[in-house]
């Protein structure tokens, strides 16, 4: 299939009379690795989760591979029946900031769950994806331990395994390792950079300009809703062009050393 | 003081008793199940954001919190013949009446703890392709549950005190059976002690089971 596998045109969001989002297009390639750069409050994450509507679009559509999501009725107004948002959901993975494992299953059945109940598949075609998952993101030997045993990491880590066994064909990161104990940063953005040598499309929130410079294959800095400045990770991490861009990276080179 | 206690008269009339146990259990479970179905259901049209359904549910709930059971009872057995003409059985009229106010408190108990579970479980739920209903059977009421189960303990317990009450509308329950017993052989001190005890059995393995149930949830803490 040809064109762009998930595109946005036109996206605006409000919360109240706050007007986060100010009319953004926007499109990814199969295979390519966006991260999403910005200062707090600048809007990032909110748009990350526009893409697999966690939040409700003020304005704008959304293409997901050549489909337009949401349907036009008459008077013009879209609305998104949930079949529908379930299935793109399905599609695309997302990892949040907080992890937010399922605490009342063990970290086997948090990662069965969606393969049971969203894809039906029977308890022992599951229980084996389940246990491949882990063993990828480096937990083969905790299938049975509860979340709240975890460290940070590794809670991270199941949420991508968890992620992962539904197969998507987009996983996007909202800030996975910003609420992570530093020595705990490292072993989730390695599970995240094998993931990017399977060649998988990705967007990622983040503050981690390093990781986002080795990672990626396009970098986004959003400010005042927009985006500012678009280009390679050489290019708006090491030759910024906007004022802005170049005030943010030097803010975060400050202590540097 | 010529007052001999005689226990004879309870264990001659055990069968008065075990009927009035029967119908006490009847009572009970299907206003526990109908009364904590119904309080679900109840929560999710208050935690609804339109109007037109948070408003007529909040209004149901105070109406059932604040107002005697007792009076909710006689009312149901007063009130159908006199507003839609059809007469109620006692034992329907306080099953209906047992049922609604259980569903009326639950419902906050369950509002309360849907709202305490965080934001983020059930967008995870959803990131992974569930509906909101799966995502509701399946990662929030089991924690919902879990928070509740004290408070659903006592609310079961309450329930079967309070099925005494149909005892006013002469549903033959286990209280209307004991008081039976008392005004005939005038011993209410060893009936009532008996019927007491029996409340007691009937609710006291229900509170050890909870109390069970609540380590076995606990150990995911």
């Amino acid at each position: 299939m040809s064109g762009p596998l998930l595109e946005v045109t036109g996206l605006h969001k409000s919360f109240e009379k706050h007007h986060v989002l100010k009319g953004i297009d926007f499109s990814v390639e199969r295979g390519e690795r966006v991260a999403i750069i910005g200062g707090s409050g600048s809007g990032k994450s909110t748009f990350l989760r526009c893409l697999n509507f966690m939040e409700t679009l003020s304005k704008g559509t959304i293409t997901l591979d050549g489909q337009r999501i949401g349907t036009t009725g008459s008077n013009g107004t879209i609305t998104y029946p949930e079949r529908q948002l379930c299935d793109v959901r399905e599609r695309l993975g997302m990892v949040f900031q907080q992890f937010n494992l399922f605490p009342h299953m063990t970290v086997l059945q948090n990662v069965m769950e969606g393969l049971v109940t969203v894809k039906k598949l029977s308890k022992e075609r599951a229980r084996d994806i389940a246990i491949r998952e882990l063993a990828k993101v480096g937990l083969a030997e905790k299938h049975d331990a509860w979340p709240s045993r975890l460290s940070g990491g590794q809670q991270q880590r199941v949420a991508i395994a968890r992620a992962l066994s539904m197969e998507p064909e987009v996983l996007l990161f909202d800030e996975p390792t910003s609420s992570l104990d530093p020595e705990l940063v490292g072993e989730v953005l390695r599970v995240i950079r094998d993931l990017a040598d399977e060649g998988r499309t990705m967007l990622l929130v983040t503050h981690e300009l390093g990781f986002a410079y080795h990672f990626a294959t396009k970098v986004i800095f959003l400010a005042d809703g927009v985006f500012h400045e678009v280009g390679t990770p050489d290019e708006v991490l090491k030759n910024p062009k906007q004022a802005k861009t170049q005030e943010f990276l030097r803010r975060f080179g400050e202590f540097a050393f | 003081m010529n007052y001999t206690i005689d226990f004879s008269l309870v264990t001659d009339n055990w069968i008065v008793l075990w009927r009035g146990v029967v119908v006490t259990l009847q009572l009970w479970i299907p206003a526990i199940v109908l009364g904590l179905t119904g309080g679900f259901f109840i929560a999710q049209l208050r935690l609804s954001k339109r109007r037109l359904l948070s408003a007529p549910s909040l209004v149901y709930v105070e109406l059932f919190r604040d107002t005697p059971v007792l009076i909710q009872l006689i009312w149901f057995f007063y009130a159908f013949p006199a507003l839609i003409g059809t007469q109620l059985s006692p034992f329907v009229a306080a099953l209906m009446a047992l049922a609604l106010n259980t569903s009326a408190y639950s419902a906050e108990l369950f509002r309360g703890g849907i709202t305490s579970i965080h934001r983020g479980q059930m967008e995870a739920a959803k990131a992974i392709g569930m509906s909101q209903a799966q995502a509701m059977r399946r990662v929030i009421l089991p924690q919902v549950i879990k928070r509740m189960l004290p408070a659903l303990t006592n609310r079961v317990i309450e329930v079967a005190k309070m099925s005494s009450l149909a005892s006013v509308l002469s549903v033959h329950e286990l209280m209307y059976q004991g008081r039976l017993l008392s005004a005939t052989y005038y011993r209410p001190f060893e009936i009532l002690t008996a019927v007491a005890f029996i409340y007691f059995m009937l609710i006291y393995p229900g509170t050890f089971l909870a109390g069970r149930l609540e380590k076995h949830l606990a150990r995911s803490n």
